[in-house]
This record gives structure tokens, C-alpha cells and sequence, in this order.
């Protein structure tokens, strides 16, 4: 049955053949009717005439997100530049600050997505977004609280109620439009706000909801006045102050006990509402969970208990109490959902099922490789047990940057990830690199930069060849020799350097100046590519009149032997009018520079018979 | 998983083979057909065949690519007993303004005289090397001496493997620790105790390819195998499609002799077998990185398998054809995960803070029509509606095949 889940069908095969031929892509699978059994001829049936291209969904790549990716990609960058050795004590604010930024990129995005949602009207794939990013937030800002922040006792509670504040801001909403109508006390949502206020232990706010019914019911004062001051004298845990932990759980007892005594003797009897309230603060479960409606959620339950039973709660028995609060919470008939199971293994500090779990019910890799990452640089994975955290942490980002990778717009990000993975991240990033599809050269030149950054040879090799071998066969000589010289590719140069001679031959002109003339070093890369710099400097030479040096390039070109010999009466006809020149022929009639000239005019006339003997 | 787009292929027969060029920008299928195509894949994500060929007398098995350094150039295997080598050439430029790109048989390998059942570029690092296998038990490498020519290969090893192979793989490792290798599967059903696949080595010394390994436990038919990418590894991770997929570490041992000239000794470990199939496997193929393994198998079905940072495998996915005939137009592309339960959607469409997210998470239990799994459906904008009806090559008659044209100099810019 489990299987079921990740079965996918695809419409229109499976009809007359029963084997599915597949191909792996780039981000996505192609599939095919077939049947691999046949060995002969063809079956000569109809064809079977779709390729399906099938992917991944995993719309959390979707453009939609990307200044999710950008900026945490930023923040990730970051972190992973926080020294070593710093000591850990001042580290750990870092820690948290960095975690703040993650969530509060989340939090912008599901803002922004929930504006356009409104604009659009297109509802459902933003919304649909938007509760992705608020689980993840969620889980996120738990973690932050108990693993990251790690506070103690006393503190714990009240990043709990932050936490639970932030994630059931529907009160809110409903005490605006409570105050906003015509009579605010008779609103029929009047004591849910006063209730939820209390619940998450917003005493002031509830306190000036409260103080308009008792101004309309002078009879009943005395009782609001004494609910007011309950609320009031309520202890809050001040890390700020030099009061101990042990001094704020007295006064807390205190409090406490007197809220038991009203309710004993019955002072809010008259007022089922108060009553209710009294309840709540003297931690009655019964109570809370009558409402359930406005708590929402298992974990709002478990927060508000501890709030007004056990403030002082330690983070190792938080466990404890999320398990009973969640079987309190949830009846029999609704079993727990992934997310519920994975805050549970939270409040358990079980990380490796948190991550685990999330991998699974999430069906992206952003949240975890960030997550895993930053509890891996708090050195916490270790601390948990798992001395396998460093391979987890670079598996799930190595997850991560591949599915980036694969997105035709998001890859560059990719590329800082698996710098940051030591042991497989280069041999990640060389596999994909050179997948990268090269449409232009200005994106060859992107990808080129990246991999000269990273020393990555073989693939800048790679890179140039393809292109110059692109660029040939297109015919646009000048960038194939460009490339194939970026490539020190030998060989290639040879070969389309001959192609310019022989260009030169049939047109008389050469094309791609700019470059030949430029060539500098990169000339000797081949004995043709010199020879073609050289024969080009001496046109260069020769359109200057400096006709003395170009005999002597000319010379040189003859007896360095470097000259194709194809070439060769091509060179001795370019001498002829060079040997009119009268400074020139004092050169040239030097006894010592007369023996070249003569050795390559039998050459080259030897090579004409040979040439003609050939074509007989 | 979603069908994003259907192709219509137009192929007059079964399909055999599929192929990605390296860059993932162009395909080439082969058929029953007898043809070859090749597709272009538009800005827009949109296939176009660009070319359409009959390149064989027989069913075309298998179509691959060269790596592009060598340029388009693609080979072929078929039933007809030979295997071919095709090269792109740039064509006149009308034909370029209508999306059309010439083929040409540069070289046809005759040398095998029953069906050639696979056929395989070596790495690149070797230069331009085709290994093709064949129905009569033999595995031959050819070499194009000049890479500029592609029409001279040369036959430089014939390794007899005495059992009728079905397939063959290269091993992609570059590093300079591990010679060219090529595993060979066999399909042969008469032998019955003996390895269906053996490990050829080539020995710098002798020149020749040399038999290293043979997986003395896979007994049955293989159908099809690969070597993962090497990932700087020092060992080997090979896949076998047989009545099951296997996964073989292979761990070169170290040499008890330096100078000795034998061929490397393995040590052999299987990292991983499944047998979901329940029946014979026919194809197994890895992603590139390797984190990912594909097969598929008598079941109709196409699964993944991926492994955990702890090396253990999993199922993660499973694709089979629901059996129904496709929408002549097949217009719209469909979602595949939570069939039937799409119109569920709208249910959980409010979002306040909160839902917090509640709505999100999928039970573990198989999805029920309007369950809250159906949040995890893709959203519709990223199941784009298929190119294939109005493409306009669809109903083209036969082109234009092998016929030579002479590169001309004018040239098409490039955008920058």
C-alpha cells in the first residue's frame, strides 16, 4: 500500500505493449510504449507514436519562489564563512540571527505570494505555496526555539509563546473587527477574542477588552476588577531581571493558588464567562479543551497548558507533555499527519526524525539541506548522536543544489552549494557543469568562468572544444579559433588555420583580422596557427610599405620551414614584387640571403611538378 | 510525478530506444521502422523533428550520442546486422529556416554477421571509440583515428565472449588509476550455469582488451547494464537489469606485483538487489550524478531506486501506463500523483495563518479522492499543454536523407 503513493500513471501506454522504455533527462524522464522482448523484425503493427516527458513535482522550484532561493542562498553563503574558531559562546547569537534571516525570507515570500494570490485571483497554486511555507516556517521557528536558541527553563516558555503567537495570528484579526463594530461587547466573538488573549497569555490586551464590559455593567465591576488584577499580578518570567528562577516559581505558586481560592469560593459564579477564564488560569484541561476551536492546534494546547500549569518547564520535559497534549487534543477518530509527527519528534529533540520525516512529507530538499546545515554548523548533530551528521548534511545539500542545477534558470546558484561540500561537491559540480547547455557564447563564457575559477581543467577544455568544434562546423572560423586556442587545443588550431589559408588562397583576403592580429603568445600554440600569424604580419608589413622588414618576415617564413607546403608558391609570388622594391634588392642581393631564397625556389618549384605530376 | 508534455513521435512501428545528446537539447529515437529522429528542443520547451531518416534494412535497437566535442554525430545498431555512424552537417539555409538538419551515414560497421544488439561511445577521454556487441557473442571496439574524418574507423579489438551479448557499458572513470573497461551482459538462455557478465580490461602492454571479471552469480539472462559515474571513487558501481536489478561494488585489488601485467583482480560486492519487478528487468540506466537508478521490467512499470546518506535503497517512485488510449490530440498534459482526487482542491483553499501549514502534509495512507494529498499536486501552470498538435512537421512526407551538401560560408549569427 505504501507503494501506492508513489505511483505514477501515465495516460495512453500500457495499451498494446506492455513495457515502458525510458531515458533520463535534465530534470525530467522521458517514458515509451514498447516491448524489449522483440528480437527480430518489426512488429509491424501500428506505431506507438508518444514520448512522454515526465517530472518531478517539486514546484517549490517554481519561479514563483525564486527570491526564496536568491536570498538564501545569500544567507547560506554566509553562514558557511562564520570562523571556526570562534569560540562557541559568541557563536551561538550568530546562530540564531541566522536562523531569524532564513525564517524571515520565508516570511516575506508567503507575504508576497499572499498579496499576489489576492491580485490574481488565481488562488490555489499560491495559497497552495503559502501553507508549504508556513509549515515550514513553522517547523523552522520550533527548531530555532529548541535546538539553536536552545534556551532553559523559564526562557523556554516564553519563546513557546512567541512561536505559538506568531503562527495563530487570527485573534488579531478578530479583535479588529470586534472593536470595529457598532457594539464591541455584544460582538458574538467578544469572549473568543478575551479567551484567545488569555490563552496565549496576552494578559494587557485582554485585560482592555475586558475593562469595556465593566464599564457597561456597573453591577458587576467588583468581579471584573478582580478578574482585571488576577490578570494583572500574573507572574511573567523576566530573563532581563536578577530575579531566579526559583523566586519567579513562588510568586508564580502564589498567584496561582490565589486564582484556586476565587474559584472555590465561587466568586465568578455569577459570570459563566470569568469563570471560564479563572479555569484557564488555574490550568484546567477540561476547560481549555472546550476550546478547542480557538486553540486550533494540539501544540497551542500543550503551550497554553504549561503556561498556566507548569511555566517553568525544562526543555527535557517538554516531551512529556507534547505527547499527552496531543492524545488530549486529537480525539481517536483523527490520527496524527506528518506534520504533527514531526513537531512531536521536535518536542522529543529527536532531530534526525525531524529531518527524516520532513525529507519525506515535504518532497522538496530547500527546507532540510538548509535546516540540516545550520544545526550541523551549531555542532548539534553530533551532540545528538549522529556521527553521521556531516555525510547528512552534505547529502541533503548535495539534494538540494542537484535539483537547483536542473532548473534552466536557478543553476548558478547551485554552484556556491557544492562548493561547500567537501567531499562529493566538485565531483558534483563537474557532472553537471558540463551538462550545462551551451546556447550561446555568452553563456559558454558564464559557464567557462565558473569552471577556470575552480581549476576545473577538463571541462574548460571541454567547453572550448565544443564550441570551437560548434563554431566550424558553422562555418565562422574566426571564433573557432578563438575557442580551440582557449582549449590549447593544438591540433584544431592546425586544422583551422589551414582553413584560413586556404580561404586566403581562393578569396585573396583574409577575414577575422581583429584576431589574427592579436594573436600575441597564443601563436605558438601550433607551428600552421604561427605561420598564419606571421604570413598575416608580413600583408600587415607590406601594406605599411615597410617592404625591408617584410622581406625579411618573408625570409624568415621561407626558411623556418614553418610554411605548408601547399603554400609555398604562394609565398614566392608574394616575394616577386617585393624584389622590385630598390630597398629590397640591396637586402636581398646579400650573398648570405641568397641561398634561402634559391632552396625555396627549388622547393617550391619542385613541389609545382610535384603537384602537377599528381593531377596527371 | 507529472506527464509535463506528449510527444507525438510518428514512428510506423515500436519504439526502441530514446536518447538524450549530452546537453539534454536534443533526442533521437529509433524504431521497428527501420528510422531514425531527431528532436530539437525550442526556448519555449517545445520538440521539434528536425530530422527523419531510414537508417537501417532491419528494427533499429539502439541510438546513441557522441559526446559533442566531436560534433552531432550520432550511432545506430540493427537487427540488419550493422551498425552506422551518422554525422550532422550544416545544410543550406532554407532548410535551416525550416527546421530541418541534414544526416549522413559517414561509415556502415559490417563486421558482425547476426544482429548487433547494442552499441556504445567510449568516454571521451579515450577519444572517438565505439564499442557495438552482438547476437554471435562478440564485442568490437572501432576507432576514428581522425576525428576531423568520420568516415574512417578502424576495427581495433574483437573480444569473443562466447555467450550471445545483449548489452554493453563503458566504465566512465577517467582517472588515470583505472584502464579502459567495458562490461558485456548476455541474454543467452541455453548456457545456464555460467556469469552473464563479464569485465574486459584493456592491458597497456599487450595492447589488448583482457578478461578481468566475470559476476560468477548472476546465472540468469541480462538484458541490460551500466556502470554509475565514478565520482572520484576508487571502485565501481555497476547496475544489471536481469530477473532482477542488481547492484555490484566492484573494488579493484591492489596489485601483488607491480610489474605484473595481468589484468586488475576485483573484489566483488553486491551493494544492493531488488525484486519488485517480480519478473524479468529490461533496462536499468543511472541520472548523472548517480543518485539515482532507473529500471524497468516485465511489470510494466518503470521504478527509482535512490539511496540514503547511509547507503541504504529505496523505491522512491514508480511509473506504469494506466492502459487507456490516449487522447488522439492529447492536448492538455495530466497529472499522475492523487488520480481522481484533483477536484478536491479547492477545499483547503483558504489559507489563513492559521492553517498553518496542517493541510499540507499527506497521510502516509494511499491517497482518497478528496483527501488533503491533493494539495500535493503540481500546480496546473507547470503542466504545460503539449506543443505536438499544431507542430508542423508532424505530417511532413518523407525528408531529405543523406544527401550530401557541401558546407557553404554563409552562417547563421549567433547570439551572444
Amino acid at each position: 500500500h505504501k507503494e501506492l503513493n508513489n505511483l505514477s500513471l501515465i495516460p495512453g501506454v500500457g495499451l498494446k505493449q506492455k513495457h515502458v522504455g525510458f531515458e533520463w533527462g535534465p530534470g525530467d524522464i522521458l517514458v515509451y510504449e514498447t516491448n524489449f522482448k522483440l528480437q527480430g523484425a518489426g512488429s509491424g503493427g501500428p506505431g506507438f507514436p508518444f514520448v512522454h516527458v515526465v517530472r518531478k513535482d517539486e514546484d517549490i522550484y517554481s519561479p514563483i519562489l525564486r527570491k526564496l532561493f536568491n536570498e538564501s542562498h545569500h544567507i547560506f553563503v554566509g553562514l558557511q564563512n562564520i570562523k571556526d574558531d570562534m569560540p562557541s559562546k559568541n557563536k551561538k547569537p550568530q546562530f540564531v540571527s541566522v536562523s531569524k534571516n532564513y525564517r524571515s525570507v520565508i516570511r516575506a515570500c508567503m507575504e508576497e505570494l499572499q498579496q499576489v494570490a489576492g491580485i490574481v485571483n488565481s488562488g490555489h497554486i499560491f495559497s497552495c505555496t503559502v501553507s508549504i511555507l508556513l509549515a515550514i516556517e513553522l517547523i523552522w521557528n520550533l527548531c530555532e526555539v529548541l535546538f539553536i536558541d536552545a534556551a532553559p527553563a523559564g526562557i523556554l516558555l516564553l519563546h513557546l509563546l512567541d512561536w505559538v503567537r506568531l503562527h495563530k495570528a487570527d485573534v488579531d484579526e478578530k479583535v479588529r473587527e470586534v472593536l470595529q463594530s457598532e457594539s464591541p461587547t455584544h460582538h458574538h466573538a467578544y469572549w473568543e477574542v478575551v479567551i484567545s488573549f488569555v490563552l496565549q497569555g496576552r494578559m494587557d490586551e485582554a485585560r482592555q477588552i475586558l475593562m469595556k464590559q465593566a464599564n457597561l455593567q456597573p453591577a458587576s465591576r467588583p468581579i471584573y476588577q478582580l478578574m482585571d488584577s488576577l490578570l494583572q499580578k500574573m507572574p511573567i518570567f523576566n530573563p532581563g531581571s536578577t530575579q531566579t528562577l526559583t523566586e519567579f516559581d513562588v510568586k508564580w505558586r502564589h498567584w496561582h493558588e490565589e486564582c484556586d481560592r476565587y474559584l472555590q469560593d465561587n466568586s465568578f459564579a455569577s459570570n459563566r464567562h470569568l469563570e471560564t477564564i479563572c479555569k484557564i488560569l488555574v490550568g484546567d484541561e477540561d476547560t481549555m479543551l472546550e476550546h478547542k476551536e480557538l486553540l486550533g492546534t494540539w501544540y497551542h494546547f500543550l503551550v497554553s497548558r504549561l503556561l498556566f500549569f507548569h511555566p517553568t518547564v525544562k526543555p527535557s520535559e517538554l516531551h512529556y507533555y507534547a505527547q499527552s497534549s496531543m492524545d488530549m487534543f486529537l480525539d481517536s477518530r483523527s490520527a496524527p499527519e506528518p506534520l504533527d509527527s514531526i513537531l512531536l519528534a521536535a518536542f522529543e529533540f529527536d532531530l534526525h526524525q525531524v529531518i527524516k520525516d520532513c525529507s519525506i512529507a515535504l518532497n522538496n530538499w530547500w527546507f532540510v539541506a538548509h535546516l540540516t546545515d545550520l544545526l550541523d554548523h551549531c555542532k548539534l548533530l553530533q551532540s545528538h548522536n549522529l556521527h553521521f551528521g556531516s555525510n547528512l548534511r552534505e547529502f541533503l545539500v548535495l539534494e538540494y543544489a542537484s535539483g537547483l542545477f536542473s532548473h534552466h534558470s536557478l543553476w548558478q546558484l547551485a554552484v556556491d552549494y557544492f562548493d561547500h561540500c567537501p567531499e562529493f561537491g566538485r565531483v558534483y559540480l563537474e557532472l553537471q557543469i558540463e551538462r550545462v547547455p551551451l546556447e550561446t557564447e555568452r553563456k559558454a563564457l558564464k559557464v567557462l568562468r565558473i569552471c577556470e575559477q575552480r581549476q576545473m581543467n577538463e571541462q574548460v577544455r571541454s567547453i572550448c572544444k565544443i564550441m570551437a568544434k560548434r563554431a566550424l562546423s558553422n562555418n565562422r572560423l574566426g571564433s573557432a579559433l578563438s575557442w580551440s586556442i582557449r582549449a590549447k587545443d593544438a591540433a584544431f588550431a592546425t586544422l583551422i588555420s589551414e582553413r584560413f589559408l586556404q580561404d586566403y588562397c581562393t578569396r585573396g583576403s583574409f577575414s577575422d583580422l581583429d584576431l589574427i592580429d592579436n594573436l600575441g603568445p597564443a601563436m605558438l600554440l601550433s607551428d600552421r596557427l604561427t605561420f598564419l600569424g606571421k604570413y598575416r604580419e608580413f600583408h600587415r608589413l607590406y601594406g605599411e610599405m615597410r617592404f625591408t622588414e617584410a622581406a625579411k618576415l618573408l625570409l624568415s617564413l621561407m626558411t623556418a620551414k614553418i610554411a605548408p607546403r601547399s603554400f609555398w608558391m604562394t609565398l614566392l609570388t608574394d616575394a616577386l614584387p617585393l624584389l622590385e622594391q630598390k630597398e629590397v634588392n640591396t637586402y636581398v642581393h646579400n650573398a648570405e640571403l641568397q641561398r634561402p631564397i634559391y632552396n625555396c625556389f627549388s622547393h617550391g618549384t619542385n613541389t609545382v611538378e610535384h603537384t602537377a605530376e599528381e593531377e596527371v | 510525478m507529472f506527464v509535463a508534455r506528449s510527444i507525438a513521435a510518428d514512428h510506423k512501428d515500436l519504439i526502441h530506444d530514446v536518447s538524450y545528446d549530452f546537453h539534454g537539447r536534443r533526442m533521437a529515437t529509433c524504431s521497428s521502422d527501420q528510422s531514425v529522429k531527431v528532436w530539437d528542443k525550442s526556448d519555449n520547451g517545445e520538440w521539434h523533428c528536425t530530422a527523419s531518416w531510414k537508417t537501417h534494412s532491419g528494427s533499429v535497437w539502439r541510438v546513441t550520442w557522441a559526446h559533442p566535442e566531436f560534433g552531432q554525430v550520432l550511432a545506430s545498431c540493427s537487427f540488419d546486422r550493422t551498425a552506422a555512424v551518422w554525422e550532422e552537417i550544416v545544410g543550406e539555409s532554407n532548410d535551416k529556416q525550416r527546421g530541418l538538419s541534414h544526416w549522413i551515414k559517414r561509415t556502415t560497421l559490417v563486421d558482425s554477421r547476426t544482429s548487433v544488439t547494442d552499441v556504445k561511445f567510449a568516454p571521451k577521454h579515450m577519444g572517438l571509440v565505439l564499442a557495438t556487441c552482438s547476437a554471435d557473442g562478440v564485442v568490437r571496439i572501432y576507432e576514428a583515428p581522425d576525428v576531423m574524418n568520420l568516415s574512417q574507423w578502424s576495427l581495433q579489438h574483437e573480444i569473443s565472449c562466447k555467450l550471445s551479448c545483449s548489452c554493453i557499458s563503458w566504465n566512465p572513470s577517467s582517472s588515470r588509476a583505472h584502464p579502459p573497461m567495458i562490461a558485456v551482459g548476455s541474454d543467452d538462455n541455453n548456457v545456464t550455469y555460467s556469469g552473464k557478465v563479464q569485465i574486459y580490461e584493456y592491458n597497456e602492454n599487450t595492447r589488448k582488451y583482457a578478461k578481468a571479471e566475470t559476476l560468477m552469480t548472476v546465472t540468469d539472462p541480462v538484458h541490460d547494464i551500466a556502470f554509475a559515474p565514478n565520482l572520484g571513487r576508487s571502485f565501481h558501481v555497476l547496475a544489471i537489469a536481469t530477473k532482477d536489478v542488481r547492484i555490484f561494488k566492484l573494488i579493484p585489488l591492489r596489485r601483488e606485483n607491480a610489474t605484473s601485467s595481468g589484468p586488475t583482480k576485483f573484489e566483488v560486492q553486491v551493494m544492493a538487489q531488488f525484486d519488485s519487478h517480480n519478473s524479468q528487468v529490461w533496462r536499468v540506466s543511472w541520472n548523472i550524478t548517480s543518485t539515482l537508478l532507473a529500471s524497468s521490467g516485465d511489470d510494466g512499470c518503470v521504478r527509482l531506486w535512490k539511496a540514503n546518506y547511509m547507503d541504504n535503497w529505496k523505491c522512491t517512485g514508480i511509473l506504469r501506463g494506466d492502459g487507456s488510449p490516449v487522447n488522439g490530440s492529447s492536448g492538455q498534459g495530466t497529472a499522475l500523483s492523487a488520480v481522481g482526487s484533483a477536484g478536491a482542491q479547492s477545499q483547503n483553499s483558504v489559507v489563513g495563518a492559521a492553517s498553518a501549514g496542517r493541510y499540507f502534509f499527506p497521510h502516509l495512507d494511499p491517497p482518497r479522492a478528496g483527501s488533503r494529498l491533493a494539495l500535493l499536486l503540481p500546480p496546473p501552470s507547470l503542466i504545460e499543454p503539449t506543443c505536438e498538435t499544431d507542430h508542423t512537421h508532424a505530417h511532413q512526407p518523407p525528408q531529405i536523407r543523406r544527401r550530401y551538401t557541401p558546407a557553404l560560408p554563409t552562417q547563421p549569427a549567433e547570439h551572444d
